[in-house]
């Protein structure tokens, strides 16, 4: 039997309440420490804390619009091997749609971990965080909390949210255990607990809260932000399909691209431990390049930069969750993301697959049909 | 002006089509020369990467080909390559790659007959749909 509570918020104090409900969390039998976002004593930076005391939660954080990484790479190095006690993962849903695609290419595994998601009101870019927390983050993110929730989804005044997150259809964990709700709840008064899963139930048992319904203005809400966002997604699509639609144009997309290579380190789904592209595969001999060059007359340095971008979308793509950790993590403000959402749209389409749904929807590079795909073989 | 002789590089899996390639020259039939063929032990360990480098250097086309569905040598390779092809058909022509530059064939080892009608037809094809965007402009 799922549950459904509410935690009651006293004297507009969110991120209080959110506290006490992780130390009731960490307080059960089964949980041995709570990974949760918090603000850092030394700055006013929020990072992923991995909590074991109760008393340690004194900057728990997980609505601030502060995305400085996709935690699902952090919960697949907590996840790889047995751990020794379950750990409870406060996480965003994109985050918990590329630790889903994690567990299925065998990078971690869901025995110990408990999937708790809050609804994401979305996060900004990392150094647009930086200007807009200033001097207080907490503050910073009652504001944002109120305005985000107020404006059903509106950016906040003199800053946008991450174009990933504006347009993302996914603003709520469906396939977490724990759900924290915040839309269509009373704003800075009450908050949703709700019980996915059977260990969801398990904890939450253990936990004091009071129950409640569902109000009917949540799903209204979530479905208003979600056509929003989607209206956002494919105009995107479009924009991005006109300025890629051809070698020229993906050569002027990627002109600035130096081959840092920091989007493929951001990805929380590029899993492999060494990329082929920093191997001695492509530590070229020197009279390589001038073969190359001699060939053409002229060749762009550093090389294989297209190569490298078109092959990590044929590697990635059917994985890709569309977090915008690449765009996030790129020196010269390349839209990356943005190609990737539009090129992975397609092709989770023409497996008909949705990355991060399920565990049980299998990989398309996994698996094969015997009898499928005719038509993209012979030559007629 | 000379006609243009497209370049096609060819990935013919070990067990099949490669011998079929090698029957049609012991039975001495002739098909183009804008074949370029590279023999690999199974189409299933083509990565995509090779397709997409053969074509960013200015392969007017690809071809891959190997066992019919269930003489696999390895029990299943071309089932794999044929999901492999399926998603590049979903990529590539985002980037102005025509579908018909990328190709994948089932030829078995005793089909040398029809190895040289398939090589003639595809130099044929891709010779209509002219050169590739990749010979035209500077790729990064």
């Amino acid at each position: 039997m799922a549950i459904t509570a509410k935690i009651s918020v006293e004297a507009q104090d969110v991120l209080g309440s959110l506290r006490r409900f992780f130390e009731d969390i960490l307080n059960t039998d089964d949980i041995e420490a709570v990974l949760v976002p918090q603000q850092l004593p030394m700055k006013n930076m929020i990072m992923p804390t991995l909590v074991t005391r109760p008393s340690q939660f004194g900057g728990v954080d997980p609505l601030a619009p502060a995305f400085p990484m996709n935690a699902a790479r952090i919960v697949s190095r907590l996840a790889r091997k047995p751990a020794g006690g379950k750990i409870a993962a406060v996480l965003r849903p994109c985050e918990i749609r590329a630790f889903i695609e994690l567990v299925k290419l065998k990078q971690g595994r869901t025995d110990e971990i408990l999937l708790i998601g809050v609804d994401c009101l979305g996060a900004l870019q990392n150094k647009d965080y930086f200007q807009f927390a200033g001097q207080n983050p907490a503050e910073s993110t009652m504001q944002f909390y109120r305005n985000v929730l107020q404006n059903k989804g509106k950016p906040i005044e003199g800053f946008e949210l991450a174009p990933s997150c504006r347009a993302c259809e996914y603003p709520v964990a469906d396939n977490a255990d724990v759900v924290i709700g915040l839309y269509g709840m009373e704003i800075g008064k009450s908050l949703l607990v709700q019980s996915q899963t059977e260990s969801g139930d398990h904890i939450l048992r253990q936990v004091n809260l009071a129950d409640t319904k569902v109000p009917a203005a949540r799903q209204d809400a979530i479905d208003a932000l979600i056509s929003q966002r989607s209206g956002y997604r494919d105009e995107m699509f479009a924009r991005t399909r006109e300025a890629t639609d051809s070698l020229e144009k993906m050569s002027a997309y990627f002109a600035t691209c130096v081959n840092c290579y920091n989007c493929r380190v951001a990805c929380p789904v590029c899993y492999c431990k060494e990329c082929v592209f920093v191997t001695d595969v492509f530590n070229h001999d020197p009279y390589q390049y001038l073969r190359w060059a001699h060939r053409k007359g002229i060749i762009k340095m550093p090389t294989d930069t297209l190569f490298y971008h078109i092959t990590r979308l044929a590697h990635m793509s059917t994985a890709c969750v569309g977090c915008g950790q690449c765009s996030n993590a790129c020196p010269n403000d390349i839209p990356v993301m943005e190609l990737f959402r539009t090129i992975a749209y397609d092709a989770q389409k023409a497996f008909d697959y949705e990355a991060g749904r399920s565990i049980e929807q299998e990989p398309p590079l996994s698996v094969f049909r015997e009898d499928e795909f005719a038509e993209v073989v012979g030559i007629n | 002006m000379s006609e243009f002789e497209p370049l096609i590089v060819a990935f013919f899996c070990n067990w099949c089509t490669y011998t079929a390639a090698d029957l049609a020259g012991t039975s001495r039939l002739s098909y183009p020369h804008n074949i370029k063929s590279i023999r690999v032990m199974c189409t299933g360990m083509v990565d995509p990467k090779y397709i997409i480098k053969a074509f960013l250097e200015g392969a007017d086309g690809v071809l891959v080909s190997g066992c019919h569905p269930g003489d696999c040598h390895y029990i299943n390779g071309n089932f794999k390559a044929r999901r492999r092809i399926k998603l590049l058909k979903e990529i590539l022509p985002q980037f102005g790659f025509e579908p018909q530059r990328l190709r994948l064939t089932w030829i078995g080892a005793s089909d040398g007959v029809l190895f040289a009608e398939i090589m003639r037809d595809l130099v044929l094809q891709i010779k209509a749909l002219g050169p590739s965007q990749a010979k035209l402009a500077m790729v990064i």
